[in-house]
């Protein structure tokens, strides 16, 4: 984007004609130069095309502005309910942030292949409308009824000529400074973003270009039109979710004493990310910019710009140190001589399997040195010499390294202040926009009808942008709700390929060079022509790209291909997608087979890349055999009962059912104990702000009282659940009464709780040493004694051999409850034991720094090696003892009151409702969702969702973001009314089955019977889940799984003995 | 054994993996995203679960040539399908007797659990194995040929 845009007060009027309007000023004085008069002969040409003059006006029911992974979450979710979503994004491409990375944390996910499938998804929509390239200029009406203007800048391509074959920027003079690449790189003045840009068309950067046609000359398809116009769009839309996202940090001005800009070898962590990733200008490699060496140290300096009223943003950024964490990780796999280190002031590995990724990072031999650098300087050979003091050794001293990465902070973006004029809504002090109430409807913004996601009102990590964009997907509906739904277009009717003779058609994926750096595509694709029944070879980029989707249709058309085989990636990551392409031409889907030539194949035999080409070919020919046996399989229907069981009456889950409530849809709420409210109704009060938990959990309460959708059975104990998506049968005991409860779809909302400390810390052995739990009952009841000596100890049972994760919540419900403390008697002593401080993102830190400041609380570090003791001597006196890593002394404290921020687990009936709903959980025994990034909120067992606590402890803002996001999932099979079952399902053949009822034994699901007259086995194919296990046990070989049948397994095992050529 | 093994350098074993989709498979991809390194000896079937995996495929991978066969599910306890890993140990453990009663070395067949984020196991598995398998040399009994 250029940046010329922030300098002019951006503004729209009615009345000012649209040449006028600031974001065309350039192009249109570009155009009238007498310099390109020799284009004028073009212009019959171009008139014929027709270009848009007229004012064109969009009917839709959600806008949605900014397609970074919130947005396009959000815009997913509402057009899957069967609403019309128009997603603005002023980028040439959708993706947002998430694409520029390599890598996630903290499970390693590549971030284009997590996703891009989602971008592809989203340009394929029926139901999404896309205008990429483009603003809002304006939003008039209210909330269920309003016009919104969106100026769509002209790309000067032709979206649908454009193949995206790249001849263009070959011939294109003029080079320009990326930002894509974050300024490390060069793109020409005409460009795609990236490789994998939706959609891929190329854009003309009109500030940039000098007009001189060249493009235009070896354009074959002729896409290029100079005199294409911008043009301003009416879009009518019910709600609007902005989910515009964030820019990063750049210490040019504030802390440009880390020298950066100054310094080439001071790069940025989005910089460095840039190196990582494989189609960055680097290829993956680490090089120090100053010379392309590979650097043998590399150190990272966290809180850059956050974190400081003075320097910065006062805000922590949240994903700053798992990002460092990750970067540091990543580069010493790949290269274990490399020196590490990262300098932190707290490393907040604060979410689910944060803090074993940064024990696995220190593991791996990266370096944590707690001090925030001073300043740094270059030497002659351009490495850089840090100057620190170690905060543990007080020794101040200095480290000299090849690369410097400054972890900047995530900052509001510069256009939020213009975008919040346009949307009359509110920005808040650092510049974020802002929420109606943190703390009880973080994704309502501050008009009506327009809701928040992703970062822009402060940092998050993936997951909870995800969950954010699915909750405002929940919440946009309420102003459209009772509108008709779209009525999906006929399914593109399906090709009988019955009894035909294969057709293969394979596609072969260079994955830019993830693949093609290893394998040698060409010759495997010469290889993969000779195979039987193969009628058509290719090798493309991308395969996975919006293009070669376009191009499977075509040849699928022209060459009468019946099978395909895409050779390139997962199919676990991208087989739907390619299986959705073949089903828009009327393939049946399960005629779909890929090998694995990345993931399994180049990515790990890269030192190897003739046996790496020979195994590709191996893979390939294993599939071409199995496509051959493949038959088309169906899909069964069902209907979906449309109302929704929560398991949990807790904050997250009467937030789950007021969301759903709100769509008119019906919900049951079970809750164990006697009162909904679940933890929040034993809270004194919710940091980070001292509202009482009452005020937020009472109206709740009482709405869901009122509330004719929702129907809430307290004392009540689930006692089973059978069924499937769509269908689903509760066995419950409420009370006395044993009673079952249909419905569609499950919510599990089962929260967490503090773990039992067992005696440690003295725990149970005075009345003095509580934990947070007690003490916020104590203070909601008004038992608490006045007390002059606290000592807190945080992570106490936390983050240790038994239990290494942290609680994610315990500092934040410390630093509260100490203030709190000191509100009631302000002479009181309070000493705060901690490993590290972890209150993350906005408002926690501020709230921190605050109580620091102005509580006088005393903060005391710990190492995990050395806990604190707790000891009660004779006469109840309590005494701590700890020893202070900072300044090394040990410390005696005696205290009226011991506080423990115990560790958490989840909820007493994880155990039980895992088994149930056949779902699995990890560390803590907390739920698993399907996809730690981008599916946090499902599970992979349809039908089934997680919000809350029940997921991971969370906050207040986080919990209702994602129990309404699990609302939004839960509803989305209620309100398509029909589920379509597995293809892959298990079959009896008759004459063979010898009735021994083996499989019946080691079927999991009861999906296998002994019909007693026929004396044969047989499937109900609604519960057959399609494991297999029975075509595994069955001797006669009659048990036969479709997709994986005795013939094509067997088959793909001759074929892979073959030697290749 | 070891004298055929060490005779030929170059020789290559051929393993057949047969993996879930939900662990073990998933377990080979992130090795693939964390770009760990482990011999091109393998060629992975995937099964939806290790329960599909009938005692046939294994005899029929020795008969057609291969010099190991792997198969590989989530760990106890962690089945997609809830116990279809258990039924696949059960049936495989009693493999082996019918190997050896086969002549084919037991050895030359293993079961590992790999899960999802266990990309290095899933490697060193791989590679373990094919170090095994180079030393037991090719697999003669059941295919029929000279390796």
């Amino acid at each position: 984007m250029p940046d010329q845009s922030d300098d002019i007060v951006p503004q729209y009027y009615e009345d000012v004609p649209l040449e006028d309007d600031y974001l065309i000023q350039v192009p249109e004085i570009v155009m009238l130069d007498d310099e390109f008069v020799d284009l004028e002969t073009e212009v019959k040409i171009v008139s014929e095309m027709g270009i848009r003059t007229k004012k064109r006006t969009i009917e839709g029911d959600v806008l949605i502005v900014g397609a970074g992974i919130s947005g396009m979450q959000a815009a997913l979710d509402v057009a899957d309910k069967g609403y019309r979503v128009v997603l603005v994004d002023k980028s040439s491409t959708i993706g947002g942030n998430m694409v520029k990375l390599d890598k996630t944390f903290p499970t390693n996910d590549c971030s284009i292949c997590t996703s891009a499938p989602k971008m592809v998804e989203v340009s394929r929509h029926p139901n999404i409308t896309l205008l990429t390239y483009s603003e809002l200029a304006g939003l008039d009406g209210e909330a269920g009824d309003f016009t919104a203007h969106v100026f769509r800048k002209s790309k000067y391509v032709d979206p649908d000529k454009c193949t995206g074959c790249d001849d263009c920027t070959e011939v294109c003079p003029i080079e320009v400074i990326s930002p894509f690449e974050e300024k490390l790189a060069k793109r020409k003045a005409i460009y795609i973003e990236f490789p994998q840009a939706v959609p891929i068309v190329y854009t003309i950067d009109y500030e940039n270009c000098v007009g001189c046609g060249a493009c235009e000359r070896v354009c074959e398809p002729n896409a290029i039109s100079f005199l294409e116009k911008s043009d301003d769009i009416e879009v009518k839309v019910g709600s609007v979710i902005v989910a515009t996202g964030y820019e990063v940090f750049e210490p040019l001005e504030m802390r440009q004493e880390y020298g950066y800009g100054k310094y080439p070898n001071v790069i940025t962590a989005m910089q460095f990310e840039r190196l990582l990733s494989s189609f960055g200008p680097t290829e993956g490699k680490a090089k120090r910019p100053s010379d392309g060496e590979k650097p043998k140290s590399i150190a990272w300096i966290q809180c850059v710009g956050s974190r400081s009223k003075q320097l910065g943003f006062p805000y922590c950024s949240r994903v700053c140190c798992m990002y460092a964490t990750k970067e540091a990780a990543i580069t010493k796999e790949a290269e274990p001589d490399t020196d590490m280190t990262i300098f932190y002031m707290d490393l907040r590995a604060y979410g689910k399997d944060f803090q074993e990724y940064y024990d696995n990072a220190k593991e791996l031999g990266v370096r944590y040195i707690r001090g925030r650098p001073s300043s740094v300087y270059q030497n002659e050979d351009k490495s850089i010499t840090i100057r620190y003091m170690d905060t543990h050794t007080r020794e101040v001293t200095e480290k000299t390294v090849d690369l410097l990465v400054l972890s900047t902070a995530i900052m509001p973006s510069k256009d939020n202040k213009r975008l919040a004029e346009v949307l009359g809504i509110e920005v808040d002090e650092s510049g974020f926009l802002k929420s109606e109430s943190i703390l009880s409807d973080p994704i309502q913004s501050t008009r009506k009808g327009v809701y928040l996601a992703g970062c822009n009102q402060g940092a998050k990590d993936i997951p909870d942008s995800v969950a954010m964009g699915s909750g405002a997907a929940a919440k946009a509906m309420v102003p459209i709700k009772d509108r008709e739904q779209v009525v999906p277009a006929e399914p593109v009717p399906e090709k009988d390929v019955k009894g035909e003779p294969p057709r293969i058609g394979v596609f072969i994926c260079h994955c830019g060079k993830n693949i093609a750096s290893y394998v040698d595509v060409a010759s495997v694709t010469d290889y993969a022509v000779t195979l039987p029944n193969v009628v058509y070879t290719t090798h493309e980029m991308f395969a996975c790209s919006e293009d070669i989707q376009k191009k499977i249709k075509e040849k699928i058309e022209e060459e009468g291909l019946n099978r395909i085989i895409v050779a390139a990636c997962s199919p676990r990551t991208h087989g739907p997608l390619f299986e959705d392409t073949m089903a828009e031409a009327g393939l049946n889907k399960y005629l779909f087979e890929m090998a694995n030539i990345r993931n399994q194949c180049s990515w790990v035999h890269s030192h190897e890349p003739e046996k790496a080409t020979q195994k590709s070919k191996d893979l390939i020919r294993m599939s071409v055999v199995k496509s051959a046996l493949l038959e088309p399989l169906e899909e069964r229907e069902s209907d979906v009962i449309p109302k929704t069981l929560v398991i949990g009456g807790g904050l997250s889950g009467m937030r789950a059912a007021i969301a759903l409530a709100d769509m008119n849809i019906d919900t049951f709420i079970i809750e164990r104990e006697k009162e909904l409210g679940g933890n929040l109704k034993d809270l004194h009060s919710l940091f980070p702000s001292e509202i009482e938990a009452s005020e937020i959990v009472n109206p709740l309460i009482e709405r869901i009282k009122n509330d004719p959708h929702i129907t809430v059975y307290t004392e009540t104990e689930l006692l089973g659940v059978d069924g499937f998506i769509g269908n689903f049968t509760a066995k419950i005991k409420a009370g006395e009464e044993e009673m079952e409860l249909q419905f569609g779809t499950v919510i599990i909302a089962t929260g967490f709780r503090e773990i039992n400390l067992d005696g440690r810390y003295g725990y149970g052995t005075s009345p003095k040493i509580v934990t947070q739990m007690d003490l916020e009952k104590k203070m909601k009841d008004g038992t608490l004694d006045k007390v002059k000596n606290v000592v807190m100890i945080n992570c106490a049972g936390a983050m240790d051999e038994e239990r290494p994760y942290c609680c994610r919540i315990g500092c934040g419900v410390a630093i509260k409850n100490a203030h709190l403390l000191k509100g009631l008697n302000p002479n009181a002593e309070i000493t705060l034991l901690y490993r590290d401080i972890r209150v993350f993102g906005k408002d926690e830190e501020e709230y921190f720094a605050n109580v620091i400041e102005n509580d006088g609380v005393k903060i005391v570090r710990y190492l995990k090696e050395e806990q604190p003791d707790v000891s009660v001597d004779e006469d109840g006196n309590v005494t701590v003892t700890v020893k202070d890593a900072v300044y090394g002394d040990e410390l005696t404290l005696t205290a009226d009151l011991v506080v423990l921020t115990a560790q958490t687990e989840g909820g007493v009936e994880t155990e039980k409702i895992k088994k149930m709903l056949k779902v699995p959980t990890g560390s803590g025994g907390f739920f698993t969702e399907a996809h730690a990034k981008i599916r946090p909120l499902d599970f992979a067992s349809d039908g089934v969702y997680v919000s809350g606590s029940a997921h991971y402890p969370k906050n207040l803002a986080d919990s209702i973001a994602q129990a309404e996001g699990a609302a939004s999932r839960a509803s989305i099979p209620i309100l398509q009314g029909i589920v379509k079952g597995e293809g892959i399902i298990s079959r009896i053949d008759p004459d063979k089955c010898s009735g021994c009822g083996l499989c019946v034994e080691v079927c999991p699901y009861g999906a296998l019977q002994l019909d007693e007259d026929l004396k044969i086995a047989v499937v109900n194919v609604t519960l057959c889940k399609g494991c297999g296990a029975c075509s595994g046990a069955c001797p006669s070989g009659s048990a036969r799984q479709m997709g994986y049948r005795d013939n094509q397994i067997l088959a793909m095992l001759g074929s892979a003995m073959i030697s290749g050529d | 054994m070891e004298d055929e093994g060490g005779a030929k350098e170059s020789w290559e074993p051929k393993i057949i993996g047969f993996f879930c989709n939900w662990c073990s498979y998933a377990g080979a991809d992130l090795a693939g995203t964390s770009r760990i390194q482990y011999p091109t000896t393998i060629r992975i079937i995937k099964v939806m679960c290790s329960g599909r995996v009938n005692p046939q495929f294994v005899l029929k991978a020795f008969q057609e040539g291969a010099d190991g066969v792997l198969v590989s599910g989530c760990h106890p306890g962690d089945c997609h399908y809830i116990e279809g890993n258990y039924h696949a140990r059960r049936k495989l453990t009693l493999m082996e007797d019918l190997l050896e009663f086969t002549g084919v070395d037991p050895s030359r067949f293993q079961m590992s659990w790999v899960s999802a984020s266990e990309g290095q196991k899933f490697a060193e598995v791989v590679t373990e194995f094919t170090e095994r398998i180079k030393k037991l040399g090719p697999q003669t009994k059941l295919s029929g040929g000279e390796g």
